[in-house]
């Protein structure tokens, strides 16, 4: 069906494509895996005729082909879903699909025709989406399938699906594999990338592995499973397995009593929670994302007005409701936050100035001239510091945040964070988007923490990562605590349950 | 060294750019274009009246510059310069007129703190209201240099004028409130220039700022509130505090605008002797990149076009002295698309990966 051959382009200094040959057989799902600038997207967007490849052939049904721009991808039955939807949401489902391909003439839209056949479309992939429903009424999955009726609209009959189950939730990604197959059994071909290897063995028939721009394996997913995949990924033996011994836990750090947190809106996040977490044990927060997690640890973490908090954080036996976040880390209290751009980095300053954000205004750092000065020496020294520890990459302290890639981004956060000795760490997503070989550092990370006693909560929406980190796991749905399970016992449906239904 | 580079390409793209469009102008109304800019800068750069006059015209600059750079560094944009700077020229003239009997060593310092806290008030006041009630700055800080500007007018015409002067202006402040002109320790720059030492205690503060906010820990707190507000929280740092902090400086150095124009000019408060500076001053901050260093260039180039274009306005035929007015337009319309020429020119750019 599709085949690039030889293909090659570079960004400047930065060779994103070298010589990459990969072929999608008529009829399969084909996955495209990697780590994070591994040049699968590249690839995919020479494709989809964004951008034009230096050298090499793309060659579809047996023909070379010139795709410049994702026009001619289009006539050729190619159709792509980015990562980020491409939808108005203010419009109906039907005018999102037609757009840019409005049906009949130039002075009368004909939507009706449309909706019928979207309809019909529809139905025939059971996608069950309502062409005239406003997209802003749609969940994140149904918007996903708005982009798939858009590309089978167009005729495609190649689908190319960037990281899709990013922001899917467990069920929803189930149904959405669910709707593939469907597509391959009705004769179409999907190309997948992702770096999600569960998936990739899930969904796929036959998988392509990239590394630094290059193709370094091709294998059938029955032949093949994660630590084969992961080790081409990587180019390295990666542990999957999180490796750790029973938590030696000491006495309840943080103790929090019948907490709830209203938002701006005044809506009610988080609703009665009551947990403590001790010294030495990991305690796994589950969940679907947006069931009260962010406004938790926030709460916590002295960043929400208290005239929001109600109930009790008791750390150490301290009230630290009327607290700002400032105190908190003066206690011994740290946060790797879930957004790192948002929250966890000035993306402007340099590596060096973020790795003394909550400690610059105390000594060493602000030590000189009655503590009002920074001494550029320690600054420098702690970046150093920081950056051979955590091995983040270019280490060069004089870069700006912005420069680094989002795995070296959240080490060089984890390092900082670290770095402060904490006695409680609040933790939320700390592996988002960062790449397998890093994961296996941070997670390694964070079990040597808790076995020299730090309490750590983490909050994390991939299932695998709190299961197998965890030492107690809670499991929250709409601000409550669901229930509790034992990480080692409970099965993924037994957790998966309690996030979607919360009993 | 790049990054020099890449620092001064865009202003000056702005600047090139502005003298070629105002070239333009200058032909299609029928005079030459090289003329009338070696009328421009020959006498902006003449020794000594004309540099000493620029000298003087970019001290008020670098301070309104600087006031804005503080607010821009935080995040906000302080448009009150200018109410600030008269607030706080009539406060030190008050207080020169009021307490003209006393030594030098004791009225000088009291005529900066007058400068220096008056305009640390007024510009304190949009801060406390953006801290507490989100209210935003722009709006407040224009409305407040209305009140200041209709304020000390008020206060010249009825109570502080001399009876039956016929300029709006109060009475003079005692002379050992005067700072010396730069004349009386340069050889061959005639006492007559008003260029004094407040354009020494400019650049000074040029430093000041500098070590502030790049070396201290206050300044590591204001501009990490406006890289980033939401990571400047959560590394413990009160947003609230940043705000109110980084437009009293700003107004603070706004207001020492007035030690150049009551303490070094003329010795009194004169309505109206703001030429636009707290305008000026965001467009010296924007074609100086927000950067101290940058401020002196661009408010010496604003300055410098400034005296120039009285000359241009006396000796040529069709031109007049608004040209100033276009070339420094153009500037800000080319600063402000420094964004367009990024992505125009981003591809092509060496450091541009």
């Amino acid at each position: 069906m599709l085949e690039l051959r030889n293909i090659t382009k570079r960004f400047g200094d930065v060779l994103a494509n070298d010589n990459v040959n990969i072929v999608v057989k008529p009829g399969t799902i084909h996955a495209i895996v990697g780590e994070n600038g591994a040049g699968k997207s590249t690839a995919m967007r020479i494709a989809y005729g964004f951008y034009t490849a230096d050298s090499g052939e793309i060659i579809v049904d047996g023909q070379p082909r010139d795709i410049k721009s994702p026009h001619d991808a289009i006539a050729l039955g190619i159709g792509m879903v980015h990562q980020h939807f491409m939808l108005v949401e203010t419009m109906t489902v039907a005018e999102n699909i037609v757009l840019g391909a409005e049906p009949g003439t130039a002075l009368a839209l004909d939507l009706k025709s449309a909706a019928a056949q979207i309809r019909q479309l529809s139905e025939e992939f059971k996608l069950a989406v309502n062409p005239n429903e406003p997209v802003e009424h749609l969940s994140v999955g149904q918007q996903q399938r708005v982009e798939l009726l858009k590309a089978l609209y167009r005729h495609a009959r190649l689908l190319i699906l960037d990281e899709p189950t990013a922001v899917l939730t467990p069920l929803e990604v189930e149904e959405f594999f669910v709707i593939l197959r469907r597509m391959r059994e009705q004769g179409k071909t999907v190309i997948i990338i992702t770096h999600k290897l569960s998936e990739v063995l899930a969904i796929s028939d036959e998988v392509t592995v990239m590394r630094d721009g290059k193709v370094v394996g091709r294998v059938q997913t029955k032949d093949t499973n994660a630590a084969e995949l992961a080790r081409l990924m990587v180019g390295r033996e990666v542990l999957l397995r999180v490796e750790k011994t029973d938590a030696e836990v000491g006495r309840p750090q943080l103790e929090i009593r019948n907490l709830s947190v209203t938002d701006i809106n005044g809506t009610k996040r988080v609703d009665g929670v009551s947990f403590e977490v001790r010294s030495g044990e990991i305690v796994g927060i589950a969940g679907v994302e947006g069931n009260g997690q962010t406004e938790l640890i926030e709460a916590l973490a002295g960043l929400v007005d208290p005239e929001r908090i109600s109930g009790e954080i008791n750390f150490e036996g301290r009230n630290l409701n009327a607290l700002g976040a400032r105190i908190r880390r003066e206690l011994g209290i740290a946060h790797i936050p879930e957004d790192r751009h948002r929250r966890g980095l000035l993306l402007d300053f340099s590596l060096a100035e973020n790795s003394i954000l909550g400690v610059h205004y105390r000594p060493p750092i602000a030590a000189m001239a009655g503590g009002i000065f920074l001494d550029e020496n320690a600054v420098q020294r702690r970046a150093s510091e920081i950056i051979q520890a955590f091995d983040v990459r270019p280490p060069n302290a004089a870069l700006p945040a912005r420069s680094l890639s989002g795995g070296n981004q959240q080490k060089l956060i984890i390092g900082r964070e670290y770095r402060v000795d904490p006695k409680l760490l609040l933790v939320s997503q700390p592996t988002r988007g960062v790449d397998i070989g890093a994961i296996e550092f941070i997670h390694r990370q964070l079990v040597g923490l808790r076995d020299d006693g730090c309490a750590i909560l983490l909050v994390s929406a991939e299932l695998e990562e709190v299961t197998s980190l965890s030492d107690r796991l809670l499991i929250i749905h709409d601000g409550r605590i669901a229930g509790e399970v034992d990480p080692k016992t409970a099965t993924l449906e037994e957790i998966g349950l309690l996030m979607t239904r919360g009993h | 060294m790049n990054k020099l580079a890449r620092e001064l390409l865009f202003p000056l793209i702005a600047v090139v750019a502005a003298f070629i469009v105002g070239g333009i102008l200058i032909l299609l109304v029928g005079d030459n274009p090289i003329v009338a800019y070696r009328l421009l800068l020959g006498s902006a750069l003449s020794w000594p009246d004309g540099i000493g006059y620029t000298l003087f015209h970019a001290t008020p600059l670098i301070f309104t510059g600087l006031a804005v750079l503080v607010g821009f560094r935080c995040g906000l944009f302080n448009i009150g310069a200018e109410g600030q700077l008269y607030i706080a020229a009539f406060a030190t003239a008050w207080v020169g007129i009021t307490f003209a009997n006393s030594s030098s060593w004791l009225l000088i310092p009291m005529c900066f703190a007058a400068a220096i806290l008056t305009g640390a008030f007024w510009g304190a006041i949009p801060g406390v209201l953006k801290a507490k009630f989100g209210s935003h700055e722009v709006i407040n800080t224009i409305m407040l240099n209305f009140i200041a500007v209709a304020l000390v007018s008020y206060f010249t015409q009825y109570h502080y004028k001399v009876p039956g002067d016929p300029i709006l202006q109060t009475a003079p402040i005692g002379p050992s409130a005067y700072i010396p002109h730069l004349g009386r320790f340069i050889p061959g720059l005639p006492e007559r220039i008003p260029l004094n030492l407040a354009f020494i205690l400019a650049l000074l503060c040029c430093l000041l700022v500098y070590l502030f906010l790049w070396r201290t820990k206050w300044g590591y707190e204001i501009r990490a509130t406006g890289s980033n507000p939401f990571a400047a929280e959560y590394g413990g740092i009160s947003i609230r505090k940043q705000i109110i902090l980084a437009m009293s400086v700003s107004g603070a150095l706004a207001g020492m605008v007035a030690i150049n124009e009551v303490l070094g000019n003329r010795h009194r408060y004169y309505d109206g002797f703001s030429d636009n500076y707290g305008f000026t001053g965001i467009a010296v901050a924007l074609l100086g990149r927000n950067h101290p260093v940058g401020v002196i260039l661009a408010a010496l180039l604003f300055a410098a076009l400034q005296h120039g274009g009285i000359y241009v306005d006396g000796f040529s035929e069709h031109v007049t002295k608004d040209i100033v007015q276009v070339l420094q337009g153009v500037i800000i319309l080319f600063v402000a698309a420094e964004g367009f020429f990024k992505w125009a020119l981003g591809r092509r750019l060496p450091w541009n990966v």
